[in-house]
């Protein structure tokens, strides 16, 4: 990473650190926020969280591998989660994979070469009644058949080339910080 | 958000998770027992008394694996699981405190079908054989598969290693294969060390004990103290064995095979051989490094009073500099440098203290140092063909003999660090009885020794040798007069962190050996010297942040650290398993050796003061003693490359 | 009396609850609640009066209440029907336990999955502040001082367990701690604290509405009032159903559609497989317990599959704290790997069996105990179904 990238992600890191606090308690709302902005926990990205918290940055590393979504590896901008449990299962969720690895030409826990979209499954996404379903970063896809994927696909790209990045969620939760200023 | 900021500002002292952590007693009145029955035995245990410690008072046994007399409560292996009526679920025995009358049942059908299962896993996934393990007779998962009568495995077995050996540290070699995920180093690095080099990482079946982004051990921040070492129950981790090499460097006739022994190998290494913790063994270890093969053994004992000299001298030194020429850089007070761990410790997490680290070396470097330049010279030999070797208590020491500094002789000062347990296979393997063979002597000329050295193997031992020395040479009155036996109790004990205070009543004149240096010594009459002792490095962060802060211990003038628990004699190359009462009995021993001795101060020691006369001749702290016996420290930090 | 949606999804004026308790001493609330004989909905079913009781009882300045969003059992998504169409109710009765217990500080552990909620909920919240239904002097009741955050989770389906969760808000890998002590003594930042399921505080705000005797006219007499199910898998209408306590699940397929089914996992992964022939058992605490997870399986599915789903889920959902869980799951996985196969001994099975008992037994937490439950339930119900399997073929 260059100078100026870490210099960046550092400022970001302390931006977060000053919102969600530099105590423990603000560890993981801070790594989801460099997941959602980065796509990617970075080894340097740890550290300087490990700094801001005053912790080991093998703590850090422990806390990102255990969740599933927090990569310290480099994610796409759009992350595709099929769910897998039972009922998305019972629904051929099977085929929505296949088509899901045929449409984007990557398999299940890759990233296309592009940097715009990783393939990976998922847990009971609580959709069960309306399966198979999926996940594309925070929006939810339900009742998704084969065709529906290319659509779906397709207007992921079309927000690419549309803005050259893609929406994300902001910092919209956190605003509980000034409820409790009060 | 307020509500979510932690409640104590202190939060980094108590970091582990609390599932990881001692369960805290409820606020309940003192005095308040509980009864329990166990087994049919009843008892009345202290409110929250665990049923482990319960059942250990009834002398019934329960097996344990990831419970550790030293670290907070884990409850993770369930090998201590026990039936508890009235209740479905089994409950970890180490992890229940009995908070109400409570009838137990240590082994019934159910408990030990519980307790074969949990082993059954745990050996389908731990690979390596026995005969090939170096834990071999002293593994704790084996004896219990013994103690259980596991005749196969039933859920299979591994049968191609999943994991790379990690031999990249000077110190400790991971070999993840056999670890079983019991946590005991994790809970050692973070919560009893402070050094966050392990933890658990990713989660269910693929949960991995590692470092930063599972980078080698020898890259990441590790202080090398291998107090992980000492508490794993298998063999996952281990020191880095030289022991091949110093058979090698033996078998070579063209080779002068030195070797130097610390007081607190000798304390502990009969621990090895069936003897009870606290038996001293240090003669009759002589006789048998004779038998292995080693052409010389010395006392680090001798460098350990040489240390004294230099490091005393520092220290009034850099008094001076601060009390008389009121020079604010003098970097006051002075941190003791003999514990390697404790030395990468702070290179790692306060390089900006680094001023205040004495720089003198410790006394294995110190030897190293002498054997190669003074002795080889006094006895015509090549320094070339000296092999010497340290039998320390240390894992850290094997890295302090790799740092690259640590060559002031014009060749590798100490070439292989041994660990007490590495010396004893060593023995072993030689087919020597240790215990009992006849005692025999040190080699000359450094065959004098005193007991200020030896107290050195013992938490608050480096203060009181110096103190020994400092005040005799300050006072010129025998120490004896200031404290009984020159036993100096307030800097002894097991406290985490020790402070004292010792008004000097009076100075004599400038004993000879320090004419060089000081004309008088009137400006430390009346002084009151503050001096503190911190072992383990939970300990001494909190000594240093207590420091930054300006609090007392930041008008000390002079601060003993060690890295691990106890001092050296709890050192991570001591022989396993470790506890506070097996640590206390070594103490035991190197304080009654100590009184053993004729000469209990360094600065009698005629071997060290010779060695001024002959070759260190322009004194302690002189241009020679600085170029052979000082050294320098890296600026390390904690980013990890 | 209606016997569909009498009580949750029942027309009750918003804030009925919130406001009744505002006329009542804490300990009455949690009097109300104890006659009412509410328990915890989240699937372990403990008695929701006796949590609040201890936490009010416990000592300390700063309690928290902890709404449990972490909804992550497969085959449940109440919740989400919750949080998305009743977030007033839900944090109407946070509110509520505030009262109860004393607590300043509410909290949402919402699972990372439902992260597009987060803006709903938050204007939710907003809005409640604006009226002075959180924040200080709470609908001018002076000292009452509470408000709530949303924290999100990332991942990781053991962080529904309490204590999880807790390590999880504190900035911990989400491993389960042991109890004692508990939560309501020492949770959050070592606080006293309560964890309840989303549903369980909905039904607190509706008891506190219209009183435990109305409460208790539905459900049974060891599990009062109603439940939420949440049904998927091979019927006609899936979806969310409220119900009373104690339906047989016969009655429940029939309002369902899913006539004629094979198996219903009752509890998701984390359940039990009950068999068509035993489906007059009820559900309820007392007798097939679940969290409002109820999976069909019709006449075609290959039980030996579905035991494989859920297997595949512990073994990557485990914590891997403890040995019975981080290995038992790899090793039962294992098996049906064997069963599929076809080389699975009768003998080895056995020691499956005997394996699965102790990780119910020995497991440090909730769910590495109900772990091998599904694995278990299938083996006993459709022992002949999965023995003796011919291998798969596979394509040369």
């Amino acid at each position: 990473m260059l100078p100026a990238q870490q210099a960046r992600l550092a400022a970001d890191i302390a931006e977060l650190a000053d919102h969600h606090g530099r105590c423990r308690s603000a560890l993981l709302p801070i790594l989801q926020g460099i997941q959602r902005d980065h796509h990617q926990i970075s080894d340097f990205a740890m550290q300087e969280v490990a700094r801001q918290l005053d912790i080991h940055p093998v703590e850090v590393y422990g806390v990102v591998t255990f969740y599933s979504f927090l990569n310290t590896g480099r994610e796409g901008r759009m992350v595709v989660r099929l769910c897998r449990t039972i009922s998305c299962d019972m629904q051929h969720k099977d085929r929505i994979a296949r088509q899901l690895e045929n449409d984007l030409g990557i398999k299940f826990g890759d990233t296309t070469s592009d940097g715009r979209f990783t393939l990976q499954w998922a847990h009971c996404l609580g959709m069960c009644d309306q399966g198979p379903a999926l996940l594309v970063n925070d929006q939810v896809f339900t009742r998704v058949n084969c065709e529906q994927v290319h659509e779906i696909l397709e207007n992921c790209r079309k927000t690419f080339t549309a803005s050259g990045h893609v929406l994300t969620t902001g910092h919209g939760h956190g605003t509980a910080k000034e409820a409790f200023a009060r | 958000m307020a509500f979510l900021k932690p409640i104590s500002p202190n939060t980094s002292t108590t970091r582990a998770p609390q599932s990881q952590r001692r369960n805290e007693p409820e606020a309940i009145g003192p005095g308040t027992m509980v009864s329990v029955t166990i087994d049919g035995a009843t008892t009345e245990v202290p409110y929250a008394t665990t049923i482990l410690d319960a059942a250990k008072k009834l002398n019934i046994k329960i097996p344990t694996l990831c419970h550790h007399p030293d670290l907070c409560v884990a409850g993770v292996c369930r090998i201590c699981v026990v039936e508890i009526e009235g209740m479905r679920n089994l409950q970890a025995s180490c992890a229940y405190p009995l908070t109400q009358p409570l009838k137990v049942n240590t082994h019934s059908r159910t408990v030990r079908q519980a307790r074969r299962h949990v082993l059954d896993l745990m050996l389908a996934n731990h690979y390596g054989q026995c005969t090939t393990c170096w834990r071999n007779g002293n593994c704790e998962l084996q004896q219990l598969a013994e103690e259980y009568g596991v005749d196969m495995t039933r859920f299979g077995s591994v049968v191609t290693p999943k994991h790379e050996i990690d031999r990249s540290s000077y110190s400790v070699v991971r070999d993840m294969n056999k670890c079983i995920g019991c946590r005991r180093c994790v809970r050692t690095c973070i919560d009893l060390q402070e050094v966050g080099a392990l933890e658990a990482t990713r989660r269910g079946a693929e949960t991995l004990i590692s470092t930063f982004q599972d980078k080698p051990l020898g890259d990441v921040v590790c202080i090398a103290c291998g107090q992980c070492i000492n508490r794993c129950p298998t063999g996952a981790l281990m020191a880095n064995d030289p022991t091949d090499d110093v058979w090698a460097a033996i078998d070579d006739p063209k080779k002068h095979v030195v070797i130097q022994t610390a007081p607190s190998p000798r304390a502990a290494i009969g621990e090895c051989f069936g003897q009870p913790p606290g038996t001293a063994l240090t003669f009759e270890l002589n006789t048998a490094l004779r038998y292995c093969g080693f052409d010389k053994i010395f006392d680090t004992n001798f460098t350990a009073d040489l240390t004294i000299i230099e490091e005393g001298t520092e220290l009034l030194m850099r008094l001076h500099r601060a009390l008389v020429g009121g020079d604010t850089t003098a970097a006051v007070p002075q941190f003791t440098s003999c514990s390697p761990g404790w030395v990468k410790y702070l290179e790692h997490f306060y390089p900006e203290m680094i001023p205040h680290m004495s720089t003198a070396k410790s006394p294995q470097q110190m030897f190293g140092t002498i054997i190669k330049t003074y002795y080889a010279k006094v006895h015509n030999i090549d320094p070339a063909d000296i092999v010497t070797v340290a039998l320390m208590p240390c894992s850290a020491k094997k890295f302090e003999c790799n740092r690259p500094e640590m060559a002031a002789s014009g060749y590798k000062d100490v070439d292989f660090g041994l660990t007490t347990r590495e010396m004893a296979a060593m023995i072993k393997e030689a087919g020597v009885d240790l215990p009992n063979v006849p005692p025999s002597e040190f080699d000359s000329p450094f065959g004098t020794a005193t007991g200020s050295g030896v107290v050195f193997g013992a938490t608050g031992g480096v203060m009181e040798a110096a103190l020994r020395t400092v005040i005799e040479l300050v006072t010129g009155e025998k120490v004896e007069t200031l404290f009984e036996n020159a036993n100096i109790m307030p800097v002894r004990g097991f406290d985490g962190v020790r402070y004292a205070e010792l008004k000097i009543p009076k100075v004599g004149p400038v004993p000879p050996i320090l004419q060089h240096l000081f004309k008088d010594f009137e400006w430390l009459n009346g002084v009151t010297l503050k001096v503190g002792v911190a072992h383990g490095t939970a300990n001494a962060k909190r000594v240093i942040e207590d420091i930054k802060a300006g609090g007392k211990f930041s008008e000390c003038h002079f601060i003993e650290f060690m890295a691990c628990p106890g001092g050296c004699l709890g050192g991570g190359g001591q022989p396993i398993p470790t506890s506070p009462e097996i640590r206390a009995a070594r103490a035991k021993a190197i304080y009654a050796e100590d009184m053993g001795y004729d000469i209990r101060k360094s600065h009698e020691n005629p071997d060290v003061l010779r060695i001024y006369e002959e070759f260190l001749t322009d004194g302690p702290c002189g241009h020679k003693s600085h170029e052979l016996l000082h050294t320098s420290y890296t600026v390390r930090g904690r980013f990890i490359l | 009396m209606s016997t569909r949606n009498p009580i949750l999804f029942n027309d009750i004026p918003a804030e009925s609850g919130l406001r009744r308790a505002l006329e009542m001493h804490p300990l009455d609330i949690v009097a109300e609640v104890r006659a009412s004989g509410l328990k915890g909905r989240g699937g372990a079913g403990f008695p929701t009066a006796m949590k609040w009781q201890l936490a009010a009882a416990a000592e300390g300045a700063t309690k928290y209440v902890v709404c449990n969003a972490d909804e992550g059992e497969p085959g449940t998504f109440k919740d989400r029907v919750l949080l998305s169409d009743f977030a007033d109710l839900v944090f109407e009765g946070m509110t509520i336990a505030s009262l109860a217990i004393g607590a300043t500080g509410g909290i949402v552990y919402l699972r990372g999955e439902y992260t597009y909620l987060v803006a709903h909920l938050e204007s939710v919240l907003a809005r409640r502040r604006q009226a002075n239904l959180l924040g200080n002097d709470i609908l001018g009741r002076k000292d009452w001082n509470f408000d709530i955050v949303i924290h999100l989770g990332s991942g990781a389906y053991v962080c529904g367990e309490e204590t999880a969760l807790i390590e999880s808000l504190e900035g911990h890998r989400g491993e389960p701690r042991n109890r004692p002590p508990f939560p309501v003594n020492t949770g959050y930042m070592g606080r006293p604290t309560i964890v309840n399921n989303v549903e369980t505080l909905c039904l607190a705000a509706r008891v506190l509405a219209r009183g435990a005797t109305w409460f208790r006219q539905y459900g049974t007499h060891a599990s009062t009032g109603s439940k939420l199910f949440s049904v998927s898998g091979d019927c006609a209408k899936p979806g969310v159903y409220e119900l009373p306590m104690g339906i047989t699940i016969a009655d429940l397929l029939v309002e369902v559609g899913g006539l004629g089914a094979k198996a219903v996992q009752v509890g998701g992964a984390s359940g039990h497989c009950v068999p068509s022939r035993l489906f007059d058992r009820t559900l309820a605490f007392e007798d097939a317990p679940t969290g409002g997870s109820i999976i069909i399986f019709g006449q075609q599915r290959d039980m030996l599959a579905v035991a494989r789903n859920f297997m595949e889920f512990f073994v990557d959902e485990s914590c891997g704290q403890c040995t019975p869980c981080r290995y038992g799951n790899s090793v039962l996985l294992d098996g049906i790997e064997r069963l599929e196969k076809g080389t699975c001994s009768i003998r080895h099975l056995n020691e499956l069996k005997a394996l699965g008992e102790t990780m119910e037994l020995a497991s440090k937490c909730g769910l590495g105990q109900s772990a091998p439950k599904a694995f278990l339930s299938i083996i006993e119900h459709f022992h002949d179904e999965v023995l003796g399997r011919e291998p798969p073929h596979f394509a040369a």
